[in-house]
């Protein structure tokens, strides 16, 4: 994993590693939107942007000079840690991939799908409180421990750590925010503690890494990585806010108060 | 006359939620990013003050957007009062301020106001500032509005 030298140079291999990652993960939304399409009401093109966007923001945290220079420099892994586990999510959840995979696929697998979403292990895992456990703690264990060095040693190890950032950063987002076919819906009042909670436990990590930085990282490297994981995860945390609260006072709305009066 | 109650408490609330995430936006804008007197991280800090900290932080966020919502809501059911809004903002503020100036910089340590400079004076002023805003928001709020309540169907009273 180490032998990417010469970092900063983009050789062209990658890049269409890159390019066919990006078409494979798109392709089936677009085929999905197409048989949609044909049934029922069109699906919206911004949602499809949407879902494009945050293929873009996954893959290039797998593969590409970015996800290269993860494996040498702090800022560039952190960078990755935000696409890969904030940004991504954030705007798949938003393209609704589980209420188009219901409206596009026969009735008998649509039902299926919703029964498993419906289920006691996908209910428990999508709580807020589980889902925050899965996401922060997975980073606490895996910024405060050995871990993220036995990472860059073993393949095995890194894929399944980047699996898990993704899959948890999803389950979150999945959790905070109503706009896919969600498996449970909770109170605003738990989703608000729970979030500010989690957005904490972000921020205070990441002062955490800045004082005291991984084995084998730069001392100047970690802070700006850490700095990049305080403000970065900011700025995606406070889409995450509007959203939650946009959809609590939407919910809260017409009042009528002049026939009351 | 519940519904009322309900809506003076959303005016507080508003007002002081807003108020909070002014203060913590201030801080990180001017104090930490123009002026660069704050630092993001100080040897000094006790874990409680990161605790602390990045609590604050979260919730700062949180408010911002939470209190905007409210007002949104106050104004499109015609129930915001502007002068008790206003007060409870100050209030808000200010009590952020003196606990951010008293337990949050002075005994959790999480950084000074400023460094290399005679701090006592900085720390004077930052919290005789908190103390004020905290008077006038709780004077605003107490006061009698002056302005009439704009005409919610006749139910002046």
């Amino acid at each position: 994993m180490h032998n990417h030298h010469e970092v900063g140079t983009v050789d062209s291999s990658s890049l269409l590693g890159l390019g066919i990652l990006i078409s494979c993960l798109i392709l089936p939304y677009l085929i999905a939107v197409y048989a949609s399409n044909k049934k029922k009401r069109k699906w919206p093109l911004y949602r499809i942007v949407l879902w494009s966007a945050g293929i873009v923001c996954i893959s290039l945290s797998i593969l590409g000079p970015i996800a290269k220079m993860a494996h040498t420099s702090f800022q560039a892994h952190m960078a990755t840690h935000l696409l890969l586990g904030m940004l991504g999510p954030l705007l798949l959840v938003f393209s609704a991939p589980m209420t188009l995979l219901v409206r596009t696929l026969p009735v008998r697998f649509a039902r299926k799908v919703s029964k498993f979403l419906k289920s006691t292990y996908i209910q428990f895992v999508s709580h807020p409180i589980t889902a925050s456990i899965l996401n922060i703690g997975g980073l606490w264990i895996l910024y405060t421990t050995d871990l993220f060095n036995l990472m860059h040693s073993s393949t095995v190890l890194y894929i399944f750590i980047h699996f898990h950032v993704f899959l948890a950063g999803y389950i979150f987002t999945v959790s905070m925010i109503n706009v896919d076919l969600s498996p449970r819906r909770t109170s605003f009042q738990l989703r608000a503690v729970v979030l500010v909670l989690a957005m904490a436990g972000h921020s205070i990590l990441s002062k955490w890494i800045y004082a005291n930085p991984p084995v084998g990282i730069e001392q100047a490297d970690a802070k700006v990585g850490a700095m990049l994981m305080y403000y970065g995860g900011d700025l995606i945390d406070l889409i995450i806010v509007i959203a939650v609260c946009a959809q609590y006072f939407k919910l809260k709305q017409p009042e009528p108060v002049l026939l009351k009066a | 006359m519940e519904k009322n109650k309900n809506d003076d408490a959303l005016n507080l609330w508003s007002g002081v939620f807003f108020g909070v995430g002014i203060v913590a936006f201030l801080d990180e804008a001017v104090f930490h990013q123009l002026l660069h007197w704050h630092h993001f991280y100080d040897k000094a800090t006790l874990s409680v003050g990161l605790i602390s900290d990045g609590l604050f932080h979260a919730f700062s966020w949180f408010a911002t957007v939470a209190g905007l919502f409210m007002l949104a809501q106050l104004r499109k059911r015609n129930v915001w009062k502007k002068q008790k809004w206003i007060g409870s903002l100050l209030l808000g503020a200010g009590v952020f301020q003196l606990y951010d100036g008293t337990i949050q910089h002075k005994l959790m340590k999480i950084h000074q106001i400023r460094y290399n400079v005679e701090i006592f004076y900085y720390d004077l002023t930052w919290n005789v500032i908190a103390i004020l805003l905290i008077i006038i928001g709780t004077v605003l709020i107490k006061k009698k509005s002056s302005v009439p309540h704009p005409k919610v169907g006749g139910m002046n009273a």
